[in-house]
């Protein structure tokens, strides 16, 4: 079986500072993976190296058995144009900290502008589908709010229903619910959870160890640019062998 | 306890007087009332000239054609602005370089003598042509003195100048837009020119469009120094006019009358277009309650 994502030996350089020294990662279809770690162990770069919003500077991401950003000719790796990364980027869908709406549409122009002018979907029934989007995220009734006139946790789940509306094969999610007020946590978790029972593939960097525990089928503990210990939630989170995994998960419980 | 209760039921809550804000106003009232007084009154403007030619044909053509050739170099400018702006944010340093040079060479000289310039390209250039370089292969050859006349030359002058200034106004637009937006749209499949047509333009709009509206007046009143290239604009007309007849003030009364109509009238499309790209940022409330004499407005 093709996994959904396949990491090898991936690199990250900014300038003299090294911050992924060789990333591998394996993650098949359905799955839920939660990437846990300290602030600067290179978590956020990973995520942003699969959809080539970074650059990597050695090794290769795979997404469904097809290399993200590079064609492989003989043993050289070619970077593609932009016109066929921006396509493959329409197939993984992004969630960031900052939530990033279009602050000019409303909600439910924030869902349809990439599948109307995109993907050419026609308009009613781009509509339509942002419809039942904005109800399988509970927020039926801000349609037409502007990003301004909700508050952050409204915003995080009409950003999700705007990554869904591309119809992605995987999701990734940057600290999601970091910059939301503790009350508001609980919804984005809540649609978040929904969306893994139905079975999207699903990689999130995330800080919640409870959501993780709950919700992961692999989880993934990095630090300084590498993966230090993977696996179940009851393995890493219940029970971590490494001592820099251990210090983590009781500093943030 | 029951006392304080009904007491604080019928506290009228008395927003802040603003006296000041009140007598500002009937000062420059005064003075605005008592300086066109002076005019009125005043027995060394013949006010006879000047109602003979506010509305005369002549004057309303030259008015007309101010207006036309504000509207061509603007839009000329300002796509030549947002060309110039996108190269100089461009990965490419050669693009940078050449959009630094011109906006710094065509801020750098006056506008009268780019004017002059361009009217005397022909003495430059005699013949326009277009061809293969080194090679006799000629498609196209005019005398320049054909193709650029006097109007064409000033509007290639106000344009090109126009475009100096109005690049780094758009710069500052794009700029102001934060760089999330440009990754979530490229998250979401957006090509470069898609998220830039579709989500970075509009929101630097907003930014773009205030300092925008200052130009157009400034265009609007730049146009009379085409005079110089002999352009039959509003004030060429009435300088000619005044030639003839030696009323010089009164003339300038009649076309700063419509220079006056015609930067007003342009001013409306300003508020319309700030609504429109404002919409979704809700920060103009606060202004205007702060703006506003009383504090009722403030609902």
């Amino acid at each position: 079986m093709i996994p959904m994502l396949e990491a090898k030996g991936v690199q990250k350089r900014f300038g003299s500072n090294h911050v992924l020294k060789g990333i591998d990662l394996t993650i098949q279809a359905g799955q839920v993976l939660c990437l846990l770690g300290p602030s600067g162990s290179g978590k956020s770069t990973f995520l942003r190296c699969i959809n080539h919003l970074e650059v990597i500077n050695a090794g290769r991401i795979s997404v469904d058995g097809e290399l993200m950003g590079f064609r492989q000719h003989g043993d050289k790796l070619y970077e593609m144009k932009p016109s066929a990364i921006a396509a493959q980027r329409g197939e993984i869908g992004m969630v960031f900290q900052r939530f990033n709406l279009f602050p000019n549409l409303t909600a439910i122009e924030n869902i349809i502008e990439a599948p109307v002018g995109i993907k050419k979907i026609n308009k009613n029934q781009a509509i339509e589908r942002a419809k039942e989007l904005l109800a399988s995220v509970g927020l039926s009734d801000k349609a037409d709010h502007y990003p301004s006139q909700l508050s952050g946790g409204q915003q995080q789940r009409v950003a999700i229903a705007r990554a869904l509306a591309m119809d992605p094969k995987l999701m990734l999610f940057d600290e999601p619910t970091s910059a939301l007020d503790p009350e508001l946590v609980g919804d984005v978790l809540e649609v978040m959870r929904n969306l893994a029972k139905s079975g999207m593939t699903m990689i999130v960097v995330t800080h919640e160890i409870g959501f993780a525990r709950e919700v992961a089928d692999q989880v993934v503990f990095m630090d300084d640019g590498l993966v230090v210990e993977s696996g179940t939630p009851a393995e890493v989170i219940d029970n971590p062998r490494n001592a820099r995994t251990k210090a983590f998960i009781e500093s943030v419980l | 306890m029951s006392e304080n209760q009904t007491n604080s039921d019928k506290i009228v809550a008395i927003p802040l007087k603003h006296p000041w804000r009140w007598v500002s106003a009937a000062l420059i009232v005064l003075f605005l009332a008592l300086f066109i007084y002076s005019l009125v009154a005043s027995p060394n403007v013949n006010h006879d000239i000047i109602s003979q030619f506010l509305f005369n044909p002549k004057i309303i053509q030259a008015a007309g054609l101010t207006v036309l050739l504000t509207v061509i170099s603007m839009t000329i400018g300002a796509a030549l602005a947002t060309l110039l702006a996108i190269m100089k944010l461009s990965a490419n340093p050669v693009l940078k370089m050449v959009a630094t040079a011109y906006i710094g060479f065509f801020r750098g000289t006056p506008l009268l003598l780019q004017i002059v310039f361009w009217g005397y390209l022909g003495i430059i250039y005699p013949t326009l042509g277009l061809g293969v370089p080194f090679t006799d292969i000629v498609w196209f050859s005019a005398p320049t003195s054909a193709v650029l006349t006097s109007t064409v030359a000033g509007v290639i002058a106000l344009s090109m100048n126009e475009a100096a200034y109005a690049a780094e106004i758009v710069r500052a637009g794009i700029l102001s837009v934060d760089d999330g937006q440009t990754e979530a749209a490229k998250s979401l499949g957006m090509s470069n020119g898609y998220t830039l047509r579709r989500i970075v333009l509009p929101q630097a709009m907003r930014v773009i469009i205030p300092p925008m509206g200052n130009e157009f007046i400034s265009m609007l009143k730049n146009t009379s120094l085409l005079q110089v290239l002999a352009v039959m604009e509003l004030y060429a007309r009435t300088s000619q006019i005044s030639a003839q007849n030696l009323a010089q003030v009164e003339l300038l009364v009649v076309a700063g009358f419509w220079y006056l109509v015609m930067t007003s009238i342009l001013s409306w499309p300003q508020s319309y277009l700030e609504r429109k790209y404002g919409r979704g940022f809700s920060a103009t409330s606060e202004r205007k309650r702060w703006l506003s004499m009383g504090s009722k407005a403030s609902a």
